[in-house]
């Protein structure tokens, strides 16, 4: 073999790669278990739903599992930018985690599609960083504005003791003045208690016009259900992070009643013809339960899918400027991520600008209630 | 603070308190038994109590995979030394304790599970499936090296506790359940108003650890756990197999964790690693106790639940550092007061 030969070879070598990278690469980071497992698995779900490609090309998904600790998805997202080399990120389905995926995204010019809201964030962090899910001061604004409706005046606080907890009760005191009530109990407790009696007592004291409960998933039924033992009869209400079906199956009739605020999908059969969101919504609750079975429908999937659908508005007016797996296409993707406009996902719109990195409007949020054992929208 | 709700926080920490003490036994008896600091004990009540709210719902717990597979690996571990050994009249015992018991409990929970039986028997099915997990773990993981130092003995607890919370998420998901009540009834007493369901917590405990002390005192197998308990190559001079001693003692921790996991699953809402931290109240309730006494680590446990009640009354972010800082202090005392024994030769 001679050298012009091997010259030839390591030419078309180049070219085949060449070729090979028009094919965009996601890496995705989600807890599928882990603490964070019962979230984590269906937002891993809703990827078994998405298209094949973006904006018309070919997609790789890397799906890796961080096990809902944040040290695993820093690893991971690292593993993504240099051996993958990926052209975007999504993940994780923790706050912790979340954070620490966009700090390795920063750093690495890689556009990072959060999947769980993320507390504020530094300018050069945020640059890289699009969010997918609902703020949650928009998600309580709901919440603040029914109870203001019906004359509360004094609010009773129970949430997790952790990130999570701490999100809801900062976001409900910002609303607290212009909501016109007082947060009187800020009471903690862990999904993994076995009772919240003490809390409860400590509420039943204070006796709040109405409670707000900052769990997630069936982690918010213990203390609704422990407050109705002991004969609270105040409005109870949630946050997005407890409306599933499990909920109400741990709950049974203690929870009958109680209020969250969701988006939009998840009572999607029952939302006015009028609303945005109404077919996007529907068509993937409908093809997600016949995957996943009926009634599996969550918010946590179609935050997965929204991610992609941001992405596949994105990618087009990317390819026009670079090739995938450069840092000409990462930096053309961030920036037409940051200009996407009126795209509907299944939660909402989504408007991007270079303030706003989430997009979402009041069309991303309905407020929902426990009746009959199911999660009905609120007229 | 008012009288009324001490009266309630005390009842509420006696309540947890109670299991908390039926584990710390469970801890302490396989701790001075096999010298394994017990960290899967946790795993039986998630597995019980998750199991039982599925078989409530006609479903069949996932249970049965890791009893019937547990089984098997238990199984060809005793075969391939039966063979080794030349000695293969062992087999159909091998065969009937390893695979041939969990298949049929395995029947059993298939065949009841979609029929909704009575409570009490699915509590039977329950404990059917869960207790013989004690033996097997004992045999799988433990016993190749019985005779190991505390701190390997200790890290195979945490690869065993590893093992069975990831299997747990695999067969019962990441969401919690919860069973239903045995009963719904409340009596009033003053200001109180107990359930029947805590009162039940409490009889049963007591219940157990009176037939715990009959079992030591009066029985030939509880009279060979002391033995061992107190020295271990005494009894084995006397003919007590250190095999037999620790997969009694598993398989008593299996059932009190079974009891403790039925006990709890309509109290609160059980997730597939529910069970590791209340297990960690109970080891803290042993170690209050001093890891020596049985009377002590109960009351140490009972000392645990009221104590995280009322911290979860007074400062309720702090409830955990709270309940596990004490052991600090404990711990201090302790090693100052009690002079240290030498007893890891054999």
């Amino acid at each position: 073999m001679n050298r012009r030969l091997l010259a030839a070879l390591a030419l078309a070598g180049v070219f085949a790669a060449t070729a090979a990278s028009a094919e965009i690469t996601v890496g995705v980071s989600l807890g599928s278990t882990g603490p964070g497992s019962s979230l984590g698995i269906p937002y891993k779900n809703a990827f078994q739903l998405v298209p094949k490609t973006l904006g018309g090309e070919p997609v790789k998904y890397i799906i890796l599992d961080d096990q809902s600790k944040p040290d695993e998805a820093a690893k991971n997202a690292r593993k993504f930018v240099t051996e993958d080399k990926v052209d975007a990120m999504m993940g994780s389905n923790g706050v912790p985690s979340a954070v620490a995926m966009i700090q390795v995204a920063a750093e690495n010019k890689t556009p990072m599609i959060a999947l769980t809201p993320v507390p504020p964030l530094s300018p050069d962090r945020l640059h890289w960083t699009f969010v997918v899910p609902q703020p949650t001061e928009l998600m309580m604004s709901a919440v603040v504005e029914h109870l203001k409706a019906h004359g509360a005046k004094s609010v009773g606080y129970i949430g997790f003791s952790d990130t999570w907890g701490d999100l809801v009760h900062n976001a409900l005191q910002s609303l607290a003045p212009a909501g016109g009530f007082k947060i009187i109990t800020n009471e903690r407790y862990a999904r993994a208690d076995t009772s919240v009696t003490g809390q409860v007592l400590k509420i039943m004291a204070a006796n709040p016009d109405v409670v707000v409960v900052g769990g997630s998933g069936t982690g918010g039924a213990l203390p609704q259900i422990a407050l109705r033992e002991r004969g609270y009869k105040g409005a109870i209400y949630h946050n997005h992070g407890t409306v599933n079906l499990a909920f109400i199956k741990v709950g049974g009739k203690a929870v009958e009643g109680a209020i969250a605020p969701t988006g939009a999908l998840i009572v999607a059969e029952e939302l006015p013809a009028s609303f945005p969101t109404k077919k996007v919504s529907l068509d993937f609750v409908k093809r997600y339960e016949s995957s996943f079975g009926a009634g599996s429908r969550n918010a946590f999937a179609g935050y997965s899918y929204d991610g992609v659908a941001l992405l596949n508005a994105a990618v087009p007016v990317a390819l026009k400027k670079a090739k995938p797996g450069t840092p000409e296409f990462r930096e053309a993707l961030r920036a037409a991520l940051e200009n996407v406009k009126n795209i509907i996902g299944t939660h909402g719109v989504y408007n991007m600008s270079a303030s706003n990195h989430n997009g979402l409007d009041d069309r991303g949020r309905v407020l929902v209630d426990v009746s009959n054992g199911q999660w009905r929208l609120m007229k | 603070m008012s009288f009324d709700i001490v009266l309630w926080l005390v009842q509420d920490g006696i309540v947890n308190g109670a299991i908390y003490a039926l584990l710390a036994l469970a801890l302490l008896l396989v701790f001075a038994v096999t010298r394994a600091i017990f960290v899967p004990q946790g795993e039986f009540i998630s597995y019980a109590a998750l199991s039982l709210a599925l078989l409530q719902a006609g479903k069949l717990p996932g249970t049965v995979y890791v009893l019937v597979g547990g089984g098997a690996i238990a199984a060809l571990l005793d075969i391939a030394v039966a063979l080794r050994d030349r000695a293969p009249g062992r087999l159909p015992r091998i065969l009937a304790v390893y695979v041939l018991l969990p298949l049929a409990m395995a029947g059993i929970a298939w065949w009841a599970a979609p029929r909704k039986l009575d409570m009490w028997i699915q509590v039977l099915i329950v404990f059917g499936l869960v207790v013989p997990l004690g033996p097997i773990l004992y045999r799988v993981a433990y016993r190749p090296l019985a005779g190991a130092s505390v701190l390997v003995l200790f890290i195979i607890s945490m690869a065993a506790h590893y093992v069975l919370t990831g299997l747990g998420l695999v067969f019962f998901g990441g969401e919690g359940l919860r069973s239903q009540a045995f009963s719904d009834a409340h009596f009033k007493i003053g200001v109180l108003n107990i359930s029947a369901q805590s009162v039940l917590v409490v009889l049963a405990t007591v219940l157990i650890m009176a037939s715990l002390w009959l079992f030591f005192e009066h029985s030939i197998y509880g009279k060979a756990l002391r033995a061992t308990a107190i020295n271990r190559v005494g009894a084995r001079l006397v003919g007590i197999p250190a095999e037999l001693s620790g997969s009694l003692a598993l398989t008593l921790a299996a059932f009190i964790g079974a009891v403790s996991g039925v006990l709890i699953a309509p109290i609160t809402t059980i997730y597939y690693d529910t069970g590791f931290l209340i297990g960690l109240k109970g080891f803290v309730g042993a170690i209050l106790g001093g890891m020596g006494s049985y009377p002590l680590a109960a009351i140490g446990a009972v000392g645990v639940g009221l104590l995280e009640s009322f911290s979860s009354f007074w400062a309720s972010a702090f409830k955990e550092s709270i309940v596990f800082t004490i052991i600090i202090p404990v711990l201090v005392w302790r090693s100052l007061t009690t002079r240290h024994v030498e007893d890891e030769e054999e």
